[in-house]
């Protein structure tokens, strides 16, 4: 076994703090109608937020997929940033503008099959001399469906298998050629055969080795199922836990889970989605960040998470007055492609209490119980949070999701790197070339 | 044939694999020194090979102006991913993006996959036309100006500019809207080789650059008549079709004055075979002069059989010298692959629906 290059090394007893960017595009965190908002599709964008991530030497730039455009009333959804380059495509490019950045698709197993998405894959790991990861995403409902040779058709459990051996065969297909030696730099291809519920194809793999063995994997889903998965099959953990309490609760489920696997806990890292907020004080930052809340949380937008809850149209109701007296009808599918929050009756029920406690309008109610800034402070609040976390054994590190695009990693950037630096639990320099090498990851093992 | 008709050339810059970026990266920027129209790059799910749209998006940055147009198959993919992945493409090489529709006919191929059986070419290239036809739907599904960034109702879309495509055909159906906004071309452009009767049909019916296989000028001018013809029987312009004949080059004699002409092709792994060029440069330029000036093509696709070799004296050759007698522009006027090509930017079909509902 060839190991990567070693991760940084911290103080005594600290543990490094890991990095990514996730690219603010479509979600509801992603403040459009800010001046400084630029093109969520142009190649700019995405080179700017690249440049920048490398800048600050992070592990890998991210982007996430939908690959069907959300709808709320049977109408597409219009108030939130729609449409998206396809990921692969920008990210083979952005290799063209970066030399050491990890690059990482969230491409769904469900609508793909292996030889494609693994050649697929295996090419963007060779143009960018072993940077590629792949988020596996399996969320496959019969309207996503809809877009697809196959059409909606694999219930959640099957869903996992299915994912489970798609990344068992994408990985016998990169591990099908053969060594380098000085004859044939490359390798050469070897026949590859596999057949297992899901899939039985055959033939030969058209993509050598790159650099890092082969690409990343990583995986976001919450369910038994999902941490299962994980646990047996993931380089890297995309949570959303990010409370400490419950990002601790997390951690520690998951990396138990790995020695049943034959795995160690260094073998897996967890790194949750993450926001923040920046200001000169704290009491700057908290400022900014209600702004943002504002801005995110629209009149328009806060009738409409009220819809999804309740399952109704509500769109007579004053979004700054308060919430409706009616009950949800738990049965109504307002939204799609979207997922759900749980039980509609429980969920009323909460932000009903709340609403009552602080006098909130339904605005405000959205507002204090939709996804909120996870890090907001001066830069050295931020920074100490965060090694915090690292430290306390709730994560290995953040996906941080700036709200503007392409300029909103800027200030972290110049602000937080260097203080994470002084405090010696941040790289100074890429210490290797790879993604794996930037994870602290060993090579893969090459079976067979 | 006026002469006056722009010439438009184009390379092939595959051959054998490679599978680091520079060597892609070298060959785009040398054509495009020689503003050549495009380069392509052939792409086979059964030959050692790395995904050839990936390789044209690795080079879109490093690249300016020239076109850059791969090998996309239509048989096992999905065409949703297919168009997206067409029309990205175009968004990060500001448009100069363009596809060669082509279909996986072999049992190997299937087998790869393993959905389906090997199908004849007649079916494949039906449903490539299929694809095709649903690819330019997802791409007029969002109008041009969809994103409205409206702060004073909230609206970041106008959904009444998002369409539906509702495509059904003999093998799959796709709902849409597409994912990815309309491309900065409109359409990125869609080319098919028309070496064979199947091809031939979707070329006539989707396809904005055609390449033809032909020994003799008056060959290809009845491939170039014929398809025109076909092209308006299905409601086309015949002037928005560009025919090119593909020829594979070598030039490795070059130096020497060689007997010019054209001799049958030695069938070359994955290579397509088809007409094959030995001699030097300067007759190459003859060559292309000539059956330009009488008309027979609007231009040529080369394929160097030796891709550093001969790309090299196919744009410090051949093209200087067509430059020199003022035969091929000497810079690019435009910046999309459209504008080399003298192809307009397609209206949107949903344009005028969208504003009727
Ligand atoms: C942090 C996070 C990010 C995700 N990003 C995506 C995404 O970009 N695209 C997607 O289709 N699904 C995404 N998912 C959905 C998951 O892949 C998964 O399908 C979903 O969470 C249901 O699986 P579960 O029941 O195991 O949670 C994400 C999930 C999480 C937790």
């Amino acid at each position: 076994m060839t190991t990567g290059a070693p991760g940084p090394t911290a103080p005594a007893g600290r543990r490094t703090v890991h990095l990514a960017a996730h690219f603010p595009g479509v979600n509801s965190t992603t403040v459009w109608a800010d001046p400084r908002a630029e093109s969520q599709i142009a190649f700019s964008s995405f080179e700017r937020l690249a440049r920048t991530a490398e800048r600050g030497l992070f592990d890998f730039f991210f982007l996430a997929e939908g690959l069907r455009l959300r709808e709320h009333k049977g109408r597409i959804h219009d108030l939130d940033v729609v449409g998206r380059p396809e990921s692969l495509t920008v990210l083979n490019a952005l290799a063209a503008v970066t030399d050491r950045l990890g690059l990482a698709a969230t491409v769904n197993a469900t609508f793909n099959e292996p030889f494609e998405l693994a050649r697929r894959l295996a090419t963007l790991d060779r143009l960018s001399e072993g940077r590629a990861a792949w988020n596996v995403v399996t969320s496959s409902d019969a309207f996503t469906g809809e877009n697809f040779r196959r059409g909606g058709y694999l219930d959640r459990a099957d869903r996992y298998t299915r994912a489970a051996e798609f990344v068992a065969t994408a990985r016998e297909l990169w591990d099908s050629w053969t060594p380098a030696t000085p004859a044939s730099p490359y390798g050469v291809p070897r026949p590859f055969a596999h057949t297992g519920r899901h899939f039985e194809i055959e033939g030969e793999f058209t993509v050598p080795r790159s650099p890092q063995g082969h690409p990343v994997v990583i995986q976001a889903g919450d369910s038994e199922e999902g941490r299962e998965f994980a646990a047996a099959t993931a380089d890297v953990v995309f949570s959303r836990h990010s409370t400490l309490e419950a990002g601790r609760a997390f951690y520690a489920d998951t990396k138990a889970r790995l020695a049943r696997h034959g795995r160690r806990p260094a073998d897996l890292k967890i790194m949750p989605g993450a926001t923040y907020v920046l200001g000169d004080t704290d009491a700057e930052a908290q400022e900014h960040a209600a702004e943002i809340r504002r801005q995110q949380v629209s009149p328009q937008n806060a009738l409409l998470a009220l819809e999804r809850v309740w399952g109704r149209d509500l769109s007579a109701y004053d979004p700054e007055g308060p919430l409706p007296d009616i009950d949800p009808d738990p049965a109504a599918v307002i939204a799609q492609g979207r997922v759900t929050d749980g039980d509609p009756l429980a969920v009323a029920a909460r932000w009903r209490a709340l609403s009552e406690a602080k006098g909130l309008s339904i605005r405000g109610t959205v507002i204090e119980t939709t996804a909120r800034q996870t890090f907001v402070g001066s830069p050295r609040t931020v920074a100490e949070a965060l090694d915090t976390f690292v430290q306390r054994e709730a994560a290995d590190g953040f996906i941080l999701i700036p709200h503007l695009t392409p300029g909103g990693l800027d200030d972290f950037v110049d602000r937080v790197v260097p203080l994470l630096q002084e405090r010696g639990v941040f790289r100074t320099e890429y210490a290797g070339t790879t993604l794996r090498s930037h994870l602290g990851l060993p090579d893969p093992v090459r079976k067979g | 044939m006026p002469a006056t008709r722009p010439l438009h050339l184009a390379a092939e810059i595959g051959g054998p694999p490679r599978y680091d970026a520079a060597d892609y990266v070298a060959l785009a920027r040398l054509a495009e020194r020689g503003a050549l129209d495009f380069v392509t790059l052939q792409d086979s799910f059964t030959r050692p090979g790395l995904d050839a749209l990936a390789v044209l998006a690795r080079v879109a940055p490093a690249t300016e102006r020239i076109g850059l147009v791969a090998t996309v198959t239509t048989t096992h993919t999905e065409p949703f991913h297919v168009s997206s992945a067409v029309a990205t493409l175009d968004w990060v090489s500001r448009g100069r993006a363009g596809w060669v529709v082509d279909v996986s006919t072999t049992p190997a191929q299937a087998r790869l996959f393993g959905r389906r059986h090997a199908a004849p070419p007649e079916a494949l290239w039906r449903e490539a036309g299929e694809v095709a036809e649903v690819a330019a739907r997802l791409w007029d599904s969002w109008e041009d100006d969809a994103e409205i960034r409206d702060t004073s109702t909230g609206r970041f879309v106008d959904r009444d500019k998002l369409h539906h495509v509702d495509f059904e055909g003999g093998m799959f159906t796709v709902r849409g809207p597409a994912i990815v906004p309309r491309p900065p071309q409109g359409h990125p452009v869609t080319v098919v080789d028309a070496a064979g009767e199947h091809s031939e049909e979707t070329a006539a019916r989707h396809a904005d650059v055609v390449l033809i296989r032909a020994t003799r000028p008056e060959e290809a001018a009845a491939i170039r008549e014929r398809l025109r013809a076909r092209a308006a029987a299905h409601g086309r312009r015949p002037d928005a079709l560009r025919v090119l004949a593909a020829l594979t080059v070598n030039l490795g004699d070059g130096e020497r004055p060689a007997e010019p002409g054209l001799e049958s092709a030695p069938r070359t792994t994955g290579g397509a075979g088809g007409p094959y060029y030995r001699g030097g440069p300067v007759d190459l330029a003859e060559l292309i002069a000539g059956w330009h000036r009488g008309g027979a093509v609007d231009g040529f696709h080369v394929a160097p059989e030796e891709p550093a070799r001969d790309l090299e004296r196919v744009v410090n050759g051949t093209v200087a010298l067509l430059q020199h007698r003022s035969r091929f522009r000497t810079f690019y006027p435009g910046g999309t692959l459209r504008e080399h090509l003298g192809l307009t930017r397609p209206a949107n079909r949903y344009a005028h629906a969208g504003g009727a509902s």
